[in-house]
């Protein structure tokens, strides 16, 4: 019973994530804040939904033993949940570093201090 | 309690690939995409939950590696313009 108010509030927090960063791709102005929108954003809530299908899987396993599909379950979601995690914020890096190298401005930058950084 | 959150995340993939269509230039487009790569690998999982079936995370590992590699090798042709 509590455990599954503590998967509702997950799954919420979750897709209020995702929903805020489907939002912040349209509202921002310039390629370096929608990564933050894009990225970010989806990672936190990438987190908490998964958390919820681990919380739910790890009810059912503990109930219904090991011999259950649930406790394969509950490791691949968490195999998938350190894969998005490795790999999220790298290809985040690798599209900043991308986008500024290809010659693109921030909106109303006035300074930019990585222009001597260029190769 | 599975398969509206699946239906939710749908719709903010649906306005994700506006922006993948509209962007300006290429960097937006590959944000875009690397969003929508992420909320897939999620609802994959969502439904593997939903559907009680193991193969869809499994799928959902397998696509998350590739996309990894895919949004990496076009940020590579964005930033050198060659390969």
């Amino acid at each position: 019973m509590i455990l599954d108010i503590i998967t509702y509030i997950c799954i919420g927090i979750g897709c209020l994530l995702n929903l805020l960063a489907a939002i912040g791709l349209h509202r921002f102005p310039d390629v370096y804040t929608r990564l933050h929108a894009g990225t970010k954003c989806t990672t936190f809530g990438s987190i908490f939904l998964v958390g919820a299908v681990v919380i739910q899987s790890v009810s059912v396993w503990v109930t219904e033993g090991a011999s259950s599909p649930q406790s394969v379950l509950t490791l691949h979601a968490v195999i998938a949940l350190v894969v998005i995690l490795l790999t999220n914020p790298t290809s985040a890096h690798a599209i900043g570093r991308a986008a500024h190298r290809s010659g693109i401005k921030p909106a109303r930058a006035v300074v930019d201090d990585l222009e001597k950084e260029k190769p | 309690m599975w398969l509206p959150a699946a239906i939710f995340l749908a719709v903010c993939a649906t306005i994700i690939l506006i922006r993948l269509f509209l962007g300006p230039t290429p960097p937006d487009r590959l944000v875009g995409l690397d969003t929508l790569n992420t909320v897939v690998v999620v609802s994959m999982v969502i439904l593997g939950a939903a559907f009680e079936e193991i193969i869809y995370v499994d799928v959902a590992i397998v696509y998350a590696l590739l996309s990894f590699i895919t949004t990496l090798f076009v940020a590579k042709y964005i930033e050198k313009g060659k390969f």
